[in-house]
């Protein structure tokens, strides 16, 4: 049972505000860390990581401070999200460095391996592998020597498709056997298959925790405003207002369009299209006005 | 206090790279001046002096310190690399001391032997002039190192500032301001020359026991200090 506490910890450079006094922690079993980029996750990853002194609050390990204490790194495999790792190397060699630095050597790097399945490669030079194959590698160095915690800085960037189903499929067995495991991302769907557990921050701000379904339900339960455009917009508009999933409806003369509100997002968007239809309305354009990311987000820091 | 596995990486890191070049260029032109200038001017003791402080420990020296100091650590902070060193529980101090060897080794050997070379061919060691330039290039090998090793760990313009050090502060300064050479890694080193060659032949404006105290001050202080900042250190990019 490894547990990574952070408490009440804020971090700043120079006058910009990384991380604004969060609070939380990290057990057992997956957790994700959710939020758009720039929201402060790598800080916050950082930090765990021991790379990062937190400005003010504590992070901890099991009860010990993680910053300026290298011992903790017997209990933490460490994945970065950047890509610089020793190009010159071969997959193998790599991974043989980084057991050696903590005192193992060529069998568990052969196991690391073996786990992450890049044994079909491990004589080539890293410089020659895609990133997934990085990615893998670099998974592979972190694991050299089992650790029982597990921090990931945006694993699945630039990964095709299939390779983030076997990171997540290796990530969902790292969790059940125990370890804690923590990754970041910006991309809720990510998050949501793999993490049993998540944090979102926004803004260097703790907007949110819990289980996916939670955080689902607040992401989607708010009001969704779109913009829309038909062969009739006033015909359509008083046809949608009498349905409770719309809350409310504006005619933009300037746009030429309707913008409109809705609460129920399941709901509305079944509504649309069957209304158009019952009413013989063409609808022109039909779209989302405030589905950034980050209009999601600051949503939930205000919830 | 010394990691192999630190110092393996280190070592592919540093003479993998194209700078590495520089590495084998400069003692290369040290042999090819020393054997051109045998071949026209003959052996002589002034000559063969002239050439090696004015080339071997006034540039080459310095050059091949910077290269191999700041490269020993420099490239791995700003690609992010280091990360897989300090993600270990290994003691930072044990990190710069094992870079710092590989750092000396290097630079000795791309300019220790050369100068030793270039003496013999100059005037086949007469009054000791190889010898005595060989030992203010091993001597000069391990400041430099240490220096710029430290200079590598805190600065991302270690390279350019390194360079600045030595051709603008040591050659040019020390030529112009006498109080500048008190404070210059090349005229320590040939306090320990002066002894060494025949009688006259090699100065130094420092006092061997002076230069020595102070090689010793500045190689322990600066590998000391990267050792602290390695502890604080702030990786790129993540700011």
């Amino acid at each position: 049972m490894t547990t990574i506490e952070i408490d009440h910890t804020s971090r700043w450079f120079g006058n910009v505000v990384a991380v604004n006094d969060v609070s939380m922690t990290v057990g057992p079993g997956v957790t994700g860390l959710l939020g758009p980029n720039g929201a402060g996750k790598s800080t916050l990853i950082n930090m765990m990581a021991g790379f990062l002194a937190p400005s003010t609050g504590t992070v901890t390990l099991d009860g010990k401070p993680i910053w300026r204490n290298e011992a903790v790194y017997r209990e933490i495999g460490i994945v970065p999200e950047r890509e610089g790792m020793y190009d010159f190397l071969t997959g193998r060699e790599f991974v043989v460095a980084n057991a050696e630095l903590h005192g193992l050597g060529a069998a568990e790097a052969a196991a690391a391996l073996a786990t992450v399945e890049m044994e079909y490669a491990q004589d080539r030079k890293i410089s020659t592998y895609s990133k997934g194959m990085r990615q893998r590698v670099k998974m592979a160095s972190a694991l050299v020597h089992n650790p029982s915690v597990l921090l990931l800085d945006e694993p699945f960037n630039g990964m095709d498709p299939r390779q983030r189903m076997q990171l997540m499929d290796l990530l969902r067995r790292m969790g059940a056997e125990g370890r804690t495991v923590l990754f970041s991302s910006h991309i809720l769907e990510e998050v949501e298959q793999l993490a049993s557990h998540i944090e979102v921050i926004v803004a260097g701000r703790h907007a949110a925790s819990g289980d996916f379904r939670r955080i689902r339900r607040l992401m989607t339960d708010r009001p969704h405003r779109y913009l829309v455009r038909s062969s009739d917009d006033r015909a359509l508009a008083a046809a949608l207002i009498a349905d409770p999933s719309t809350a409310g409806i504006e005619v933009d003369l300037s746009e030429n369009a309707l913008r409109i509100q809705a609460i129920d997002f399941g709901r509305f968007t079944t509504l649309l299209p069957k209304v158009a239809r019952e009413q013989g309305i063409r609808l022109l354009t039909v779209s989302p006005s405030d589905e950034s990311l980050e209009s999601v987000f600051s949503y939930l820091v205000a919830a | 206090m010394y990691d192999p596995t630190v110092a393996r990486l280190t070592y592919r890191a540093l003479l993998g790279r194209r700078r590495a070049a520089i590495l084998f260029v400069l003692p290369a032109l040290l042999i090819v001046i020393a054997v051109a200038v045998r071949m026209f001017a003959g052996a002589d003791d002034q000559v063969a002096s002239d050439v090696l402080g004015g080339f071997a420990i006034a540039t080459m020296v310095p050059l091949i310190g910077v290269i191999a100091g700041t490269g020993a650590i420099g490239p791995e902070i700003d690609d992010g690399s280091i990360v897989y060193l300090l993600a270990k529980p290994v003691s930072r101090p044990t990190i710069i001391f094992t870079k710092l060897i590989v750092a000396i080794a290097v630079t000795m050997v791309f300019s220790a032997v050369p100068t030793m070379l270039a003496g013999l061919i100059l005037n086949g060691n007469g009054q000791q002039i190889a010898v005595a330039y060989t030992i203010a290039a091993l001597v000069a090998s391990i400041a430099y190192s240490a220096l710029f090793l430290l200079l590598g760990t805190v600065s991302r313009h270690a390279v350019v500032l390194g360079l600045v050090y030595a051709l603008v502060w040591e050659a040019l300064f020390g030529s112009l301001v006498p109080g500048a050479r008190t404070l210059s890694v090349q005229q320590w080193s040939l306090a320990l020359a002066e002894k060494t060659g025949g009688n006259g032949v090699i100065t130094s404006d420092v006092g061997l026991p002076l230069a020595t105290v102070l090689l010793a001050v500045v190689t322990v202080v600066a590998t000391w200090y990267a050792g602290q900042k390695l502890r604080t250190l702030k990786l790129a990019g993540e700011e």
